[in-house]
């Protein structure tokens, strides 16, 4: 197997430049059929001109989807038989036979696959074929391979990727020059593995020569402090992440509970209920707009807001209005509503998680450090969290509805008999509630399951939020969420997931005691107190 | 709230003359003690199984667990409705009694467990070598029934002490005792806490070397759990028709006028709220052997909730209110999930909107409504 590769390779590193040209199907054939030493060398022949339409043969053996016979060889793909070499359709005559690999010709047709893809014209199959030789065992015998693809690559980040396996495989070459170069080189490098290369060539006796080893030892260290970079500002992501979709789940309930007093326990199964909506557009969109299925969360973000205001505005109509001022006993009404909207969901879409798929545009992220990828979908959350914060505080700062929000709030009687419709300004604020209740849902269903007791899930942490950041506080809750989302994922580093929640919450119990009213106390003679 | 006085609230701060309870209650007590402590165990032992008057084991079971609840609701009770303090924790503390039970109950398996083994069957698959140090006292009955009252009692303690100096207290209390409840559950769902994880105790065989699946065990059991809530019921009467039960339920209507008056709360509170978790623990080290299984499910915020909803249901500030409403919801619960599994929750939750909407005294109180009883055995409480 290595003596092949090591012939692939030597043939590959000849001609270094590739010739465009189409497989002819007498260069199949031979690759097809005849003797495995034969058919290794037309392999090779062929591998070494770089042919995109040779690995479309390879997979094709690889998959036992080739027969020959009268000596033509026929490829079936997809239920489809054509001429290899050719896109002409072909049938097979019937006394067609099977081609049958070896283990060897196996051997020699996944390393041709692996290098083809190496320097496949996609850049995606370049990327795959790089994952997928970075999980080998890298020799030196592959480098010549490596020089050429990191010749012909033109992806930056494929090059630099490239130029690293370079080095490693230099690291250990048998010339001093080479080492100190290939070490030189690694300095840049921001890998794991890297590092694990470098701490085993410093070991004892894998690297004699001093001057080497001060350079390896310089490599290390600057790979060492990249990758702790990485990994401090991959906590900070994960934690403001966190934050952001804790502060999307608790920006609902500043209001219904930080302004309006409402201790809403279905908060949770709002947030179910915009979840659900997005389920929905999204197989609205499957069924009916499967050219448009990568818009359909722009669609759904306005669905979900508009599904949980209107549930909201129901319940605010029919039970919560007959609670206000009495927050213990709206907290049991709206756990009895809980109950029933999570039955509700059961029975409507059964009690089994369901599928919310990320559109093609959220899918993937950018990769900052070599350990450190920031995921699309979770910046799309920070970034709509943002949005929806500075919306809500416009909305109570600036405009009218927000002004007898307020009004309501600070004194009912007195916003009456400035001729304000309370009762109508109350249905507005917990709808609107609500509403964010479902946006968050809606985010939620992008990076979590999506499911009955999603709602139950979220409340303990929503109110732990609001209650830390001081009720009826905007900034506070904004802090206490990214505080929260923070000390939980910096504890998580240290004393994993479940003790690092076991400690937030102690710290929360902790930190109610020395400051009752939460971070941002209400200034003056507030009744609560 | 707080200095708010409730404009609605009619407490009379009249002491109370006479007996614990009227004729009447004394009646009720006393055929609650007949039922419980002669009439279950005859029908259930003595009456054949092929009669009509038999009373299956299934019924029981049944009514001792609900019991078992009865006492929590008891315990809520005393500390929402007469103290009004809104625990959503008490389930912590049921667990906790629970757990110490279980403990107990594991050891006395012995080596009749699956794997032989003198530990316990979860630390034999989690390949340790020893009992952890909590365990040290498992082996005695009287030194682990300590320890059901002792650790939650202590917990309550500690935990009441400090939110009670902070003044912490309506909402944010209930929230806070919530995300206690939340932080135990996390914890004991975890292997390393060395209580059996997610899967909790259970399968136990014997319990002070008596058979547990045994009849008399299990008819002892539940006359001891019948006594035990009549017991503290009588004990909860006594307590809120004492002057120190008039100075909680002066706390509860306007807190800050009975430290005007020179009262200290926070003892007042303390106490009671200790009591009120001691309750609760015994509840569940009673319910763990009647049961058989105990988990770290009874921490869950739901489940805590749910003993406010029973003593809500029942009617809050009446004593017999809870014990009714325990009975109510959880007959109500074990029928609907035979008979119709999928309504159940919608069940509940209409029935709490409408108790909270309609019913703000419960049960008890549409009764005292119905019959057209005077308010003043019947008040009206608000949170």
């Amino acid at each position: 197997m290595r003596r092949i590769l090591l012939l692939l390779l030597l043939t590959l590193g000849v001609l270094a430049t590739p010739v465009v040209r189409a497989l002819t199907p007498e260069e199949a054939t031979a690759i097809a059929s005849g003797e495995t030493d034969d058919r290794i060398a037309a392999l090779n022949k062929a591998t070494a001109q770089a042919d995109p339409a040779l690995a479309v043969l390879v997979q094709a053996l690889l998959d036992d989807a080739v027969k020959v016979a009268g000596g033509k060889a026929y490829v079936t793909l997809d239920g489809k038989t054509v001429l290899a070499g050719t896109s002409t359709a072909a049938t097979a005559p019937a006394d067609a036979e099977d081609v049958v690999n070896n283990n060897r010709m196996r051997g020699a047709l996944e390393a041709a696959l692996g290098s083809l893809r190496l320097v496949s014209p996609q850049v995606e199959t370049r990327r795959a074929a790089l994952v997928e030789l970075a999980k080998q065992q890298l020799e030196e015998a592959q480098l010549p391979l490596i020089d050429k693809a990191w010749g012909a690559e033109t992806d930056a980040t494929l090059k630099a990727q490239l130029e690293r396996m370079r080095a490693t495989i230099l690291v250990s070459a048998s010339d001093k020059g080479k080492r100190l170069a290939a070490a030189q080189s690694l300095l840049s490098s921001g890998e794991s593995g890297v590092k694990s290369l470098l701490q085993e060539r410093l070991a004892a006796g894998a690297e004699a020569d001093p001057e080497v080893r001060a350079a390896l030892q310089a490599a290390l260290t600057a790979v060492e402090g990249r990758l702790a970079c990485g990994e401090r500002l991959g906590v900070l992501f994960t934690g403001v992440s966190l934050g952001s979709i804790l502060l999307l789940a608790a920006l609902g309930l500043a209001i219904t509970y930080g302004l309006m007093g409402v201790i809403n326990m279905a908060h949770g199964e709002l947030m179910m209920i915009g979840a659900y909506a997005t389920y929905v557009v999204q197989n609205l969109f499957r069924q009916y707009l499967p050219g448009a299925f990568d818009a359909y969360l722009l669609a759904a973000i306005p669905m979900s807001f508009l599904a949980s205001a209107l549930v909201g505005a129901a319940l605010e109509r029919s039970v919560i209005r007959w609670l206000y001022g009495r927050p213990l006993e709206t907290l049991l009404a709206t756990w009895g509503i809980s109950l029933v909207l999570m039955q509700g969901v059961r029975s409507l879409f059964g009690a089994q998680n369901v599928a919310v798929e990320n559109p093609a545009w959220l899918s993937g992220g950018v990769a900052v450090f070599s350990n450190l990828t920031l995921p699309y979908n979770r910046l799309a959350i920070l970034v709509f969290a943002a949005a929806v914060l500075i919306g809500v505080a416009l909305l109570i700062a600036r405009t009218r509805l927000g002004l007898f929000v307020r009004g309501v709030t600070q004194n009912r009687r007195m916003a009456a008999c400035m001729g304000v419709n309370t009762a109508r300004v109350d249905t507005y604020a917990f709808s609107l509630g609500a509403g964010i209740a479902g946006l968050a849902g809606c985010a939620l269903s992008q990076v979590g399951n999506v499911g009955p007791d999603l709602g139950q899930s979220y409340i303990v942490d929503s109110f732990m939020v609001v209650v830390l950041g001081g009720v009826g506080q905007l900034a506070g809750t904004v802090y206490a969420a990214l505080g929260l989302g923070l000390i939980n994922k910096f504890l998580e580093g240290y004393a994993g997931a479940v003790l690092a929640k076991i400690m937030v919450l102690v710290f929360i119990v902790i930190f109610i005691q020395k400051r009752p009213q939460g971070m941002f106390a209400m200034k003056g003679r507030s009744p609560e107190a | 709230m707080g200095a708010v006085l409730n404009s609605s609230s009619d407490f009379s701060l009249q002491p109370r003359r006479g007996l614990l309870l009227g004729l009447k209650g004394w009646t009720g007590v006393v055929a609650a003690l007949i039922t419980v402590a002669v009439l279950v165990p005859v029908l259930n032992l003595l009456v054949p199984a092929g009669s009509a008057l038999h009373l299956g084991d299934y019924y029981v079971a049944l009514v001792g667990k609900i019991m078992c609840y009865a006492i929590c609701a008891l315990a809520m009770d005393l500390i929402w409705g007469y103290t009004g303090i809104l625990s959503l924790g008490h389930g912590l503390f049921f667990a906790l009694g629970g757990y110490g039970m279980g403990m107990y109950l594991m050891r006395q398996i012995g080596t009749d467990g699956q794997y032989r083994s003198q530990l316990p069957d979860f630390m034999v698959f989690l390949n340790w070598k020893e009992l952890p140090w909590t365990w040290t006292l498992s082996d005695s009955f009287i030194a682990q029934m300590l320890l059901v009252i002792l650790v939650p009692g202590l917990l309550a303690f500690v935990f009441g002490y400090f939110a009670f100096r902070s003044r912490i207290k309506g909402v944010y209390f209930s929230i806070i005792t919530q995300a206690l409840t939340y932080a135990a559950m996390l914890l004991f769902f975890r292997n390393e806490t060395g209580f059996g994880g997610n899967n909790g105790f259970t399968d136990f065989k014997r319990i002070l070397s008596i058979p547990i699946a045994q009849p008399s065990t299990r008819m002892v059991l539940f006359v001891l759990t019948g006594l035990t809530l009549i017991g503290f019921f009588l004990m909860a009467r006594a307590i809120v028709n004492s002057k120190y039960g008039r100075v909680l339920q002066a706390i509860r209507d306007a807190e800050s006028r009975v430290m005007f008056t020179g009262y200290d709360p926070i003892a007042y509170k303390l106490s009671i709220w200790t009591l009120s978790a001691v309750m609760c623990a015994i509840a569940g080290a009673l319910y763990v052997p009647q049961v058989g299984i105990i988990n770290p499910g009874e921490m869950s915020p739901a489940a805590s909730i749910e003993i406010a909803i029973w003593a809500a249901v029942g009617g809050r500030g009446t004593l017999i209110g809870p014990i009714v409403g325990a009975f109510f919801v959880n007959g109500a619960k074990s029928w609907f999930t035979q008979v119709f599994p999928e309504f159940w929750l919608y069940f509940l939750g209409a029935l709490f909107i409408a108790v909270t909407l309609f019913l703000p005294n419960g049960i008890v109180g549409l009764v005292g409504k119905l019959t057209g009883r005077s308010k003043k055995d019947v008040k009206e409480v608000r949170a």
